[in-house]
């Protein structure tokens, strides 16, 4: 019923070449750091880590339309890994889902955005996430109700390496193989860190890719900060219908683009001090 | 009247249902024979989705089919449901999604299978989510009634039914009504308002769900012994009808609450709740579980654990200066 729309780039009105893209992507790096900054508090490690696969998501891949967040046929986005929601705060901002301005009320009282994303209070949000192990599961639902309406549209998730260590997440992975669910891309940041150190200390996750092929998903390795492999990797994925999920695990850094957080897992959820955000942004520059 | 169990009810109701509500799906965790729902699978596949022992994903698939339009009917034991509280708090509740939680083989009523497959603690934990709306109905009557208002609201609701057979409590004339507790036992010819001391009842009883058939026979027994007493059906647990326990505390000496549950946190504390916020200076005995439970037929049960027809008599009758239990 409604027309379809392809990626929406609101500053080009089309989608902006591969080069812009990386520079769209420093840009909202800077606006991630910012507003954490700005905020006191935040995630930046596991944001930075995930920007430049929202930034081809949103320009390249998605049907979305930020005049109409509420579209019935557009694709969603479920944020599992809600605590990087400045990244998608920065993306939904850029997209023209609200003002730039509201990205600098992050974490404070009344403010739309949120410490974890809350669908109710943004636009652009598909639901509210950040007790970990959950996105999976309902993007999982938002596919089915899509096949059974017989809808077009697809869904995403991106989850943590660190919350996969959620059991919800494995019951997950057994369940979308069982409805051959080929509309619905899930893709893992693989950064490597968590709160409490290397996730492999912790409690290690992989083999992830041998781990999703054995629960009957279509699986991809990349360099989750490569921008032509990140999109490959997104329309291999929307071309093949296997009637398999489709798996794509992102090797990504976590803290990528600033040199003092690469890696670094204390940078997980810590916001900034000022001299430490002008560094970072002069490394943006 | 033997009755049926609230879970057939709902199973019949379901497919009743079916056609008028063409976005529900119905979701199980492998208990459909058990949770009533295998009709309705039969009847309708596509619109019937089969999760496995994997409750916390199913309550999040919910969410994510409520997000696009569905309404997603899940069921499961009470306990099993409840128990993936933390999914049910953000993907429900936090979420405001309109999911049907459907929390089947509620309390000591399930008998032989014993204390872990008892929810005894599912009223507590989801009466803290704002948005909830809990109902446990009493009968098939009210069951059918219930199921259509679940479906006809926009919100979170859990859906509290019995293993055991109910008698039907209610007459042909009966309205389900959201948020009121009714009258299923009284003296007749009503209460006398406002009443003087000498006209006031010996006591009103809250019941809900399956405590509400024990709770007629004590209105019963008090009767035959000469005491007037009425029984108000909660088949709304959350939000709970606050001028029903008002007019009780007018018109009572004491209020008992008997609930298939723990007494920390279900009726019993709904209940007082709404007696201290008043003010209304009415005692109020609550009975029901304060240990877990264990193997058993319901009737041994609910004698054991102090919910039976005989400790509400004695509930409405003993001195309130004794200690309590």
């Amino acid at each position: 019923m409604s027309r379809e729309r392809t990626a929406v780039a609101p500053a080009a009105g089309k989608s902006p070449a591969r080069q812009d893209l990386k520079t769209l992507a420093r840009e909202m790096r800077r606006d991630i750091l910012t507003m954490i900054y700005e905020a006191g508090s935040g995630h930046p490690g596991g944001s930075l880590s995930i920007i430049d696969i929202l930034t081809v998501l949103y320009w390249r891949v998605m049907r979305h339309d930020p005049e109409r967040p509420d579209w019935p046929d557009r694709d969603r986005l479920v944020l599992s890994k809600g605590h990087a929601c400045p990244a998608l705060y920065a993306v939904l901002s850029r997209a023209g889902y609200f003002s730039r301005e509201e990205l600098w009320t992050l974490r404070k009282l009344g403010s739309p955005v949120q410490g974890h994303p809350d669908r109710l209070r943004l636009p652009g949000i598909e639901a509210s996430t950040g007790s970990l192990g959950q996105g999976l599961s309902i993007a999982i639902g938002m596919a089915l109700a899509g096949r059974m309406d017989r809808k077009s549209c697809r869904v995403f998730a991106i989850l943590g390496d660190g919350e996969l260590q959620e059991g919800q997440c494995w019951e997950a992975f057994m369940a979308a193989p069982k409805f051959g669910l080929d509309r619905l891309i899930a893709i893992v940041d693989s950064n490597g860190g968590q709160i409490d150190g290397h996730v492999r200390d912790v409690m290690n996750v992989e083999p992830l890719p041998e781990k999703f092929r054995s629960f009957g998903w279509d699986v991809v390795e990349i360099d989750g900060h490569d921008f032509a492999a990140v999109e490959r990797a997104f329309d291999a994925a929307l071309k093949s219908a296997t009637g398999r999920p489709h798996m794509i695990v992102a090797r990504t850094v976590k803290g990528k683009g600033v040199s003092f957080m690469e890696n670094d897992p204390a940078w997980h959820g810590k916001a900034p001090k000022k001299d430490e955000l002008e560094k970072a942004l002069k490394e943006l520059a | 009247m033997a009755g049926a169990a609230t879970r057939e009810a709902f199973g019949e109701a379901i497919v009743e249902l079916a056609d008028q509500f063409p976005h529900m799906v119905v979701m199980d965790a492998d208990l459909s024979k058990s949770t009533m729902t295998q009709a309705f699978a039969k009847k309708f596949p596509a619109r019937h989705l089969e999760l496995g022992i994997a409750e916390q994903n199913m309550v999040g698939v919910g969410a994510g089919l409520a997000l696009c339009g569905k309404i997603p009917v899940m069921t499961s034991f009470a306990c099993f449901l409840a128990g993936r509280l933390e999914t049910i708090r953000v993907a429900v509740g936090y979420n405001r999604t309109n999911v049907k939680l459907v929390g089947t083989h509620a309390g000591l009523g399930i008998g032989e299978d014993g204390a872990s497959q008892m929810g005894l603690e599912d009223v507590s934990a989801l009466r803290a989510l704002p948005g909830m709306i809990i109902l446990q109905p009493a009968d098939a009557a009210e069951t059918r009634q219930a199921v259509r208002w679940m479906l006809e609201h926009e919100g979170p609701v859990y859906l509290r039914l019995t293993r055991q057979k109910l008698d039907d409590c209610h007459g042909a004339d009966y309205q389900f009504c959201m948020g009121r507790a009714d009258e299923v036992f009284g003296p007749p010819g009503g209460v006398a308002r406002p009443p003087d001391g000498r006209s006031r009842l010996q006591a009103t009883i809250f019941a809900s769900g399956g405590t509400v058939p024990e709770a007629i026979r004590a209105g019963r027994e008090l009767e035959s012994r000469g005491f007037k007493v009425r029984v108000m059906n909660a088949g709304t647990l959350h939000p709970f009808d606050g001028e029903a326990v008002v007019r009780a505390a007018k018109t009572s000496q004491r209020i008992v609450t008997v609930e298939d549950h723990n007494v920390v946190g279900g009726l019993g504390s709904a209940v007082s709740e709404c007696a201290a916020k008043d003010a209304l200076g009415v005692p109020v005995v609550a009975l029901g579980a304060r240990a877990f439970g264990e193997s058993g037929l319901p009737a041994e049960l609910y004698e054991k654990f102090g919910i039976s027809s005989g400790h509400i008599v004695d509930a409405c009758l003993r001195n309130l200066d004794l200690p309590e239990n």
